[in-house]
Order: structure tokens, then sequence, then C-alpha cells
């Protein structure tokens, strides 16, 4: 049985499941990186990522616009972006508590328009699997990179464009100036608010994007609190790549890998107890950790409000 | 006058706010005929599962009994928290229901420690059957494998592939009984039918519940079947491959038409109407009741744009009427 782990189908299977099931961690995680580059932790994933998928399904569903869908789901995200940074940099409020309290208002919030907007759970017609020419074709190789959908090759595309943003533009650099020495920056005539307010709403406006992802292109319904947690691992993958989108994108692709082999491990009757394969991602994610923490480090300014001395 | 526009603004808004609380009391006791139901449910009442199967059972009730004038019933849904479902038990046993319901096997020890505080109000809760020896609790269960059983024996005849593919969600409770019992029917029509099941490890995360179909699938699977309220995801992924899908709980045929052979529906009105009969007599708990085939606390309702050949209808009937009957005994591992 363990032999057939090793069978074509089933290595194919793992692996475009897995990147399929990494893309709503990678949007939602370079948003949350870019956020916590400049400083601010924004426990409000979550939330912003259940109301982007609600508002991405409702205007697919209302009007069959999969574009509209996306776009609307940018603006909620961004809105509660706009809020989140209202309250941790005009209010300097502390910012776990205040994430916390924006994921819970995404999350009854989007219950609550569920409940009287669609009043059941519908489906929609999602982006279709889109093939490259050329490319889909290749044995294997074709039918995991190539045969996904317009937002998971968007995903994958946010990487190296994050990448860029954050280390090779004078914008990354303020950014980066920003969530470690604030002080320092503002001396420098940075506007620590401006860029501040700037990496939580396009965190917001990713983490709707993320939401989308889920509602209109991997799953195509609405739930009720359909994200189920996955805006927490989001937030926990930003620590797991060490605030680099590279490191990211390795986090989010090891965890759901481990989640798809699970998955597999089970169909293929592998004895393993349902709730030992379940817990594989978490442990494996939770060792690697333990072993790389050593090089990592925080944003030095990360949670803390900044104030000008006088 | 600045400062009077101020103090203006500050009653206004006070007033509104006491106004809003007075309407957020609740409601003297109504009168004695008017029977009254609080009901707390771990999902959303249209999740299209679980808690869908209460609130339409109640909603059924509330007909028999002769509208709302005769049947009230509240609900808070989406309890997942079980300390905030607690709190609203308590909350709704405080403002005298007649009967208040705890739908979600995890309320229990919630239940046990509330309900002695209120001996005059009944509690019911499942899915069970430990009344916990405390005289104002009933519980009621569903006999989950009997539904799964008659699925099961459909799935083995319309599988091509033999191979089925089965999406849980934690290997426990009413999850458990449907699963095992919906195998016990493949094996009893077709032993060469494999069955892969794949718990996922949670109600909600509807993307796990998806990729697992999407794995079902690629492992040659051309049936599926699942339960709980996270497998709409699984049922769009069924759908995508042309897979048929044989649901639980409640009816999911509106969610892909053209995929959905049957779905086992439970209809809770069968222990409702029973238990709410008993507290009018003055019996306020101590009992459980079970939802089956035979007394109709269980319905296989089939979906009538999918085109089952009559054969195979003819089949799953005989067999529900066989587990009725109790000429076919379902064996649990």
């Amino acid at each position: 049985m363990i032999s057939e782990l090793l069978s074509a189908t089933v290595l194919i299977g793992i692996l475009a499941s897995g990147i399929r099931l990494a893309t709503p961690y990678l949007y939602a995680a370079i948003g949350e990186t870019f956020g916590q580059r400049s400083g601010v932790l924004n426990l409000g994933v979550e939330g912003q990522m259940l109301l982007g998928a609600f508002a991405a399904f409702y205007v697919a569903f209302t009007t069959g616009n999969l574009w509209l869908g996306v776009l609307t789901a940018m603006i909620v995200g961004a809105v509660m972006g706009l809020a989140m940074a209202y309250v941790t940099v005009n209010l300097n409020a502390e910012q776990g508590i205040s994430g916390i309290g924006f994921f819970l208002f995404g999350l009854g919030m989007s219950d609550l328009l569920f409940q009287k907007m669609l009043g059941t759970v519908e489906t929609v017609k999602g982006f279709p699997k889109m093939y490259i020419a050329g490319l889909s074709d290749i044995p294997g190789i074709g039918e995991i990179f190539f045969g996904q959908n317009l937002l998971v090759y968007g995903a994958y595309l946010l990487v190296p464009v994050a990448w860029f943003v954050l280390n090779k533009t004078t914008l990354g650099l303020k950014i980066r100036s920003v969530g470690e020495n604030p002080d320092a920056a503002d001396s420098l005539g940075v506007s620590v608010a401006r860029i501040r307010y700037f990496t939580i709403i396009l965190g917001g406006t990713l983490s709707g994007i993320a939401g989308a992802s889920l509602s209109i292109a991997l799953l195509n319904v609405f739930q009720q609190n359909m994200t189920s947690g996955l805006g927490f691992i989001a937030v926990a993958l930003v620590y797991f790549g060490a605030w680099r989108p590279v490191g990211v994108l390795g986090g989010a692709l090891l965890f759901s890998m481990i989640n798809s082999l699970q998955l597999w491990i089970q169909v293929l009757g592998i004895p393993v107890p349902s709730d030992i394969a379940v817990m594989m991602p978490y442990v494996l994610t939770i060792l690697v950790l333990v072993a790389t923490v050593s090089r990592v480090r925080a944003p030095s300014a990360l949670t803390k409000p900044f104030e000008r001395e006088n | 006058m600045k400062k009077f526009a101020w103090l203006l603004t500050l009653v206004l808004a006070l007033s509104m706010i006491l106004s809003a609380c007075g309407a957020a009391t609740p409601t003297p006791a109504a009168p004695a005929a008017k029977f009254r139901v609080a009901v707390i449910m771990p999902s959303a009442i249209n999740d299209l599962a679980f808690s869908q199967s209460m609130y339409d059972a109640l909603l059924r009730v509330q007909e028999e009994m002769g509208g709302s004038d005769a049947f009230e019933f509240v609900y808070s849904d989406g309890m997942f928290n079980v300390d905030d479902a607690a709190a609203a038990i308590r909350d709704y046993a405080a403002q005298g229901f007649d009967l208040v319901i705890a739908h979600g096997s995890q309320y229990g020890s919630s239940l046990q420690e509330i309900a002695p505080d209120f001996p005059e109000t009944s509690f019911a809760w499942g899915t069970t059957a430990e009344t916990f020896g405390v005289p104002n609790i009933f519980a009621y269960e569903a006999a989950s494998q009997e539904g799964g059983y008659v699925n099961g024996v459909l799935a083995a005849t319309l599988s091509t592939s033999k191979v089925i593919g089965v999406v849980g969600p934690i290997e426990v409770g009413d999850a458990k009984l449907y699963v095992d019992g919906f195998k016990a029917g493949v094996a009893a029509t077709d032993p060469d039918v494999q069955v892969n099941v794949n718990y996922i490890g949670s109600f909600s995360d509807v993307a796990l519940a998806s990729e697992a179909a999407t794995t079902h699938i690629s492992a040659g699977a051309d049936v599926l079947t699942g339960t709980a309220q996270m497998v709409v995801g699984a049922i769009g992924k069924a759908e995508e491959a042309k897979a048929l899908w044989f649901g639980t709980q409640s009816n999911q045929s509106s969610l892909a038409p053209s995929i959905v052979v049957s779905s086992q529906v439970y209809h809770w009105e069968v222990a409702l109407n029973e238990i709410i009969s008993l507290i009018k007599s003055g019996t306020l708990g101590g009992q459980s009741f079970k939802a089956n085939l035979a007394n109709g606390g269980e319905v296989v309702e089939f979906n009538a744009d999918y085109a089952l050949p009559a054969d195979a209808k003819a089949l799953a009937e005989s067999t529900v009427q066989g587990i009725i009957d109790g000429s076919i005994k379902i064996t649990l591992p």
C-alpha cells in the first residue's frame, strides 16, 4: 500500500492538490507580510477573507460576472484594511486585540449577509481551469502546474512581484524601514502613518482576493465560516516564512502538500488513524519551524504603535 | 448653543440605546396555550446539513400545530463555540421557554450543568441517547446507519468503476454511524466494490473537503458521499467530474441536481412531537428517542431530477422495507 503512494496518479494528485490548497494562503499571507514588514500585525485576515469570499460570491452569483466579483472582494477587503489602519495607526490600538475584533466582525457579518441575502447554500460557475497552450500537454507537470484556474496562477505570480517590491524598490525600502526603525524613517521624512495605511489596505485587498479564490475559483460555493481558520494559518505562515515572500511560498506549499498527502494516505487505506493523519500538516510545520527558528528575526517595530517623540 | 446641541445629541442617542434595550428584553410569559421552544445549533440554519435538518423539522412542527400562535420557536445558529452556546442555553432557560434544544453532541456537558438549575424547564439534546439521569433532559439521535446502508446499496449498484469515495468530518458520532452503515450497504451488495474513506478532521473546512473529493476522483471513484456541512465543497467537485453523489442529514439535491441520487433526510419532528406531548403531560425529560426509517424519523428522499433506473429504485425501496421489518440486519464494525 505504501508503494501505491509513489505511483504517478498519486504524485500528480498530491502536487496538483497542494498547489490549489496553497492558493488562498498565498494571497492572504503575502498581504500580511507587507503589513508585518511595516510593523503591523493584522489578525483580522480571516474576517477579511470571509467577507471577501461572500462579496465575490454574491456579486458573481447575481451578475454572473466573475471579475466584478473579484473586484468587489478587493474593495471589501480594502475597506476592512482601511478601518484596521485607522484603529491601529491613528488610534494606536493594541494590534492583536483589534485584529481579533475585525475577525469576529467579518465572521458575524459574512454569516448575517449570507443568511439574509442568499438564504441557502448556492453554487456559481467559477473561474474555469485555464490550460496554457503547449505547457499543459507536458505529461504530469502540465496537469500539475498548467491545468489550474486563473486565480491560482495569480497567487504564484504574486510571490516574485512581492519580493521585487519589498527588496528592490524605494517603496519596499520605506516599508522595511518603517517596520524596523520607525523613528529613523520618520526623521528622514518617510511618513510612517502613510506607509502603514498603504500596507494594511494592500493586505486587506489581498485577503479579499484570498476569499474570492475560495468562493468563486476553487470551491464555487459560499458556506458560513467557510475559511475555517485559513486566515490564521496564513498569519502563522508569515512567521514561518521569516517575513519573506519566498519563505511564505515555501511554508504554504509545505503545509498544503502534506495536507494533500494525508488525504491520499486515507484514500489509499494506509492504516493510519484519521486523527493522526489530519494532524500531520500541523505537526510537520511546527517541526520545520523549530528546526529553523534560530535564523528568524521579526521586524523590530512589529506590533508597536508609532508615536513621534517631541 | 453648541453645548446645547451636544446635549441634545447625547440625550437622543441615549434614548435610542435605551429604547433598543427595551425591545430586547424578553417578552412576558406567553399564555399557556402557546408552546415556546428555543434551539441552539452549531452551524447555519441553511447549511443543507445538520442544523438545517432541525430547523426544517421545527417549521414542520409549527405547521402541524397550527402556526406561530400555537407554537413559537427562536434559534441561535452558528454556535460552534461551546462556551457561547452554554451562555445562550442558560439565557433561554431563564426566559422561561418550555423546551430548550441543544442541537449538537458537543453541548452535552454544558447541558448537564445547566439543566438542574432550571427544574421547571425541559431540555433536549442530540445526537445521543444519554440523558445523564437528569429528570429534565431528553435525548434524541438518528440511526443514520440505516439511511447510510440504503445509500450504500444504491451506490454499489450504480458504480461502474467499482470505487466509491466518502468524505467525512471527524470519526465520531453521527458521521461515523452514517459512514459505517454506508460501507455495510456497499459490502452487502457488491463485495468487490472498494470504499475509500477520508475523514478531514473538520466540520467547516470546505476547501479541504473539496480537495478530498478531488482525491477520491483521482483514485478512480465515480460515486461519492459525505456527511456534515462542509461537504458542499465536495459536491461541487463531484459535479465537475460527473460523479454521483449521495447526501445525508438534509436533502442536497438542490446543490447539484444532475448528480445527486438520493439523500437520507432527518425528520426530527417525529422525536419532537413525542417530546412536546410528554412535556404537555408533565414529563420534562429522562427519555431518549431514536429517529429511524421505521418511525419516519429518517426518510430516504430521491432526487426527481436524476433519472434513477426503475430496478435500482425498487432495490432501494425494498432495502428500506427490509430494514423496517428487520429482515435486513446492519452489522457495524
